[in-house]
C-alpha cells in the first residue's frame, strides 16, 4: 500500500468513525462507510489539509469511493 | 384545555451534571462559580462564570457520553449539554416509545438564547483570516439554536412538534409555557422542554462586559459575584448549562402510572416595551406576566408559597423584580418565600428559566426553599423572605418562577403539586 492510500485511510478512520477494516479501495464514502454529503465535503477539507493540494468542487464531486481519493492525489499531489 | 404534569427531568449546570447532584449541592449552599482558567480573560474586566464541571466521574460532565467524536464536530456545546439534559428527562419520565403514533404525538421544544457563539466566532476568524474553503461543513447546524430540538427528536424519533423558543434569557420559560400549551391544546400529548447555554467564551463574556452587564468586582473571589438583592452586588455572573423536562398530558401520565413532579397550572407572559436592555423601573412588565399568570392558574396571591426569581443579581433589576412581586402579592407579601438561584449558578441565558423551573418543582417535591447565596446585607426595601445563605425547609404546593430577558420579554410559571 502506497503512503498516500495509508494516509487517505487514516483520515478516513479518523472523520467517519469507522473500522479500519471496512475503509477498503473501493469502499464508497456514502454507501458503506455511512458518510453523509456534509462529512464527504469535510473529508476533501482534510485531505487537502494533509497532502497541501486544492481540490476543486467539481473534482470534489468526482471523489465518491477511497481509491478515488488516492487517485486523485497521486495524480495531483 | 387539557392539564399537563411534568413527569421527567434533567440537567446540567455548573454545580454538577445531573438533577439529583445539583439539588444536592445547591441545598447544600454550594456555589458553581469559579475564575475562568479554559480561555484567556486577561483583557475582559469580568472574569468569573459558572462553568460546568468536566472530567469523568459522578458528577461531571465529559462529553464522549454522549456523543461520538465524529458527532461533536457536529454540535458546539450547547447542543450536547441540551443533548444531555434532554436523555435525563427523557429517561426519568420513561417517554421512549417505538410505536409510530406515539412518537408523533411527541414533540420537541429546547430553545437557547444566543446558541452556538464559540463555534460563530471560530468561524468568523476562520473566513477573515484563512479561507472560507477551510470553514467546516459543519459550522451552521452546530451553530443553529433550534438544532438542540433536531438531535433531540432524532435520537429518539420524536415526530411532533419540532420548535426552539429564543427569548434571552426568558427562553426556557417560555419554552415549558409554550410546551404546555401545545398539550393542552391537543398538538402533542408529550413535549420535551427547555433550554440550553454555552456562550461562555471570549466573544460572549466581552460581549456582556461591554453592555456593562456583568460582575466585575468579585473576580479574586469568585463564589462571591453572584450576590441578589444583597447591597455589594455589581452585575450577573455567566452560566452555562441545560435544563430540560418532560411535560406530559394529565391523564396519560396517570394512566402509565408516571412519577409527577407537579402540574404546570399557570403561565403568563409579557413586554416592556421599553428599551433593549434595562427593565421598565416600575417593573410593569414583570408584574403583567406575573398576574397573567396566577390568573391562568385560577389562584389568589396568597396560595404561592414559593418564588425562584429572575433574581440575576445585577444593580436595576433585582430591586424592581422584588418591587414587581411585592405589588403582585399586596398585603400578602410576606407569606412566601423568594430566592435566587442564580446566587449559586451564575445565569444560564437561555437555559435559565429551565433550570430554575425544575428548582421549583424539586421545592414542590421536597419542600425545601434553595437559599440566596451571598445576601448578606440586603438593600434597602428588600423585606421579603428571600432565604439568605440557607436552604428553608417549609410546606411547597405552589411554585411561581420568573424568568425576563433582554428586549424587555417577560415569562411567569406556576407549577402546583399533584396529589
Amino acid at each position: 500500500m502506497s503512503d498516500v492510500a495509508e494516509r487517505v485511510k487514516k483520515i478516513v478512520v479518523e472523520h467517519l468513525g469507522v473500522e479500519e477494516a471496512k475503509v477498503t479501495e473501493n469502499a464508497s464514502f456514502i454507501d458503506d462507510l455511512g458518510a453523509d454529503s456534509l462529512d464527504t465535503v469535510e473529508l476533501v477539507m482534510a485531505f487537502e489539509e494533509e497532502f497541501g493540494c486544492e481540490i476543486p468542487d467539481d473534482a470534489a464531486e468526482k471523489i465518491l469511493t477511497v481509491k478515488d481519493a488516492i487517485d486523485f492525489i497521486e495524480a495531483n499531489g | 384545555m387539557r392539564r399537563v404534569v411534568i413527569t421527567g427531568l434533567g440537567m446540567v449546570s455548573p454545580l454538577a451534571n445531573g438533577v439529583k447532584p445539583t439539588w444536592e449541592k445547591l441545598l447544600n449552599a454550594e456555589s458553581g462559580i469559579n475564575a475562568i482558567e479554559s480561555f484567556d480573560v486577561s483583557d475582559i474586566p469580568a472574569k468569573i462564570a459558572g462553568q460546568v464541571p468536566l472530567g469523568e466521574g459522578a458528577g461531571l460532565f465529559n462529553f464522549d457520553d454522549y456523543v461520538t467524536p465524529k458527532e461533536r464536530r457536529r454540535m458546539d456545546d450547547f447542543i450536547v449539554y441540551g443533548l444531555a439534559a434532554a436523555i435525563e428527562a427523557v429517561e426519568d419520565a420513561g417517554v421512549q416509545s417505538d410505536d409510530e403514533e406515539t412518537l408523533c404525538r411527541t414533540g420537541v421544544m429546547i430553545g437557547s438564547g444566543i446558541g452556538g457563539l464559540p463555534e460563530i466566532s471560530k468561524g468568523a476568524v476562520t473566513v477573515e483570516t484563512n479561507s472560507v474553503r477551510r470553514l467546516s461543513p459543519f459550522f451552521i447546524p452546530a451553530s443553529l439554536i433550534n438544532l438542540v430540538s433536531g438531535h433531540v427528536s432524532i435520537k429518539y424519533g420524536f415526530k411532533g412538534p419540532n420548535h426552539a423558543v429564543v427569548t434571552a434569557c426568558a427562553t426556557g420559560a417560555h419554552a415549558i409555557g409554550d410546551a404546555a400549551r401545545i398539550i393542552a391544546l391537543d398538538d402533542a400529548d408529550v413535549m420535551v422542554a427547555g433550554g440550553a447555554e454555552a456562550a461562555c467564551c471570549r466573544l460572549g463574556m466581552a460581549g456582556f462586559a461591554q453592555a456593562k452587564a456583568l460582575s466585575t468586582s468579585y473576580n479574586d473571589d469568585p463564589t462571591a459575584g453572584s450576590r441578589p438583592w444583597d447591597e455589594g452586588r455589581d452585575g450577573f455572573v455567566m452560566g452555562e448549562g441545560a435544563g430540560v423536562v418532560v411535560l406530559e398530558e394529565y391523564e396519560r401520565a396517570k394512566a402509565r402510572g408516571a412519577k409527577i413532579y407537579g402540574e404546570v397550572i399557570g403561565y403568563g407572559m409579557s413586554g416592556d416595551a421599553y428599551h433593549i436592555t434595562a427593565p421598565a423601573s416600575d417593573g410593569n412588565g414583570g408584574f403583567r406576566a406575573m398576574q397573567a399568570s396566577i390568573k391562568r392558574a385560577g389562584i389568589n396571591p396568597e396560595d404561592i408559597d414559593y418564588i425562584n426569581a429572575h433574581g440575576t443579581s445585577t444593580p436595576l433589576g433585582d430591586e424592581i423584580e422584588h418591587g414587581a412581586v411585592k405589588r403582585m402579592l399586596g398585603a400578602h407579601y410576606k407569606n412566601p418565600t423568594m430566592s435566587s438561584t442564580k446566587s449559586a449558578i451564575g445565569h444560564l441565558l437561555g437555559a435559565a428559566g429551565a433550570v430554575e423551573a425544575i428548582f421549583s418543582l424539586l421545592s414542590i417535591r421536597d419542600n425545601v426553599v434553595p437559599p440566596t447565596l451571598n445576601l448578606n446585607n440586603p438593600s434597602e426595601g428588600c423585606d421579603m423572605d428571600l432565604a439568605p445563605l440557607q436552604a428553608k425547609e417549609r410546606k411547597v404546593n405552589i411554585a411561581l418562577s420568573n424568568s425576563f430577558g433582554f428586549g424587555g420579554t417577560n415569562a411567569s410559571l406556576v407549577f402546583k403539586s399533584v396529589d
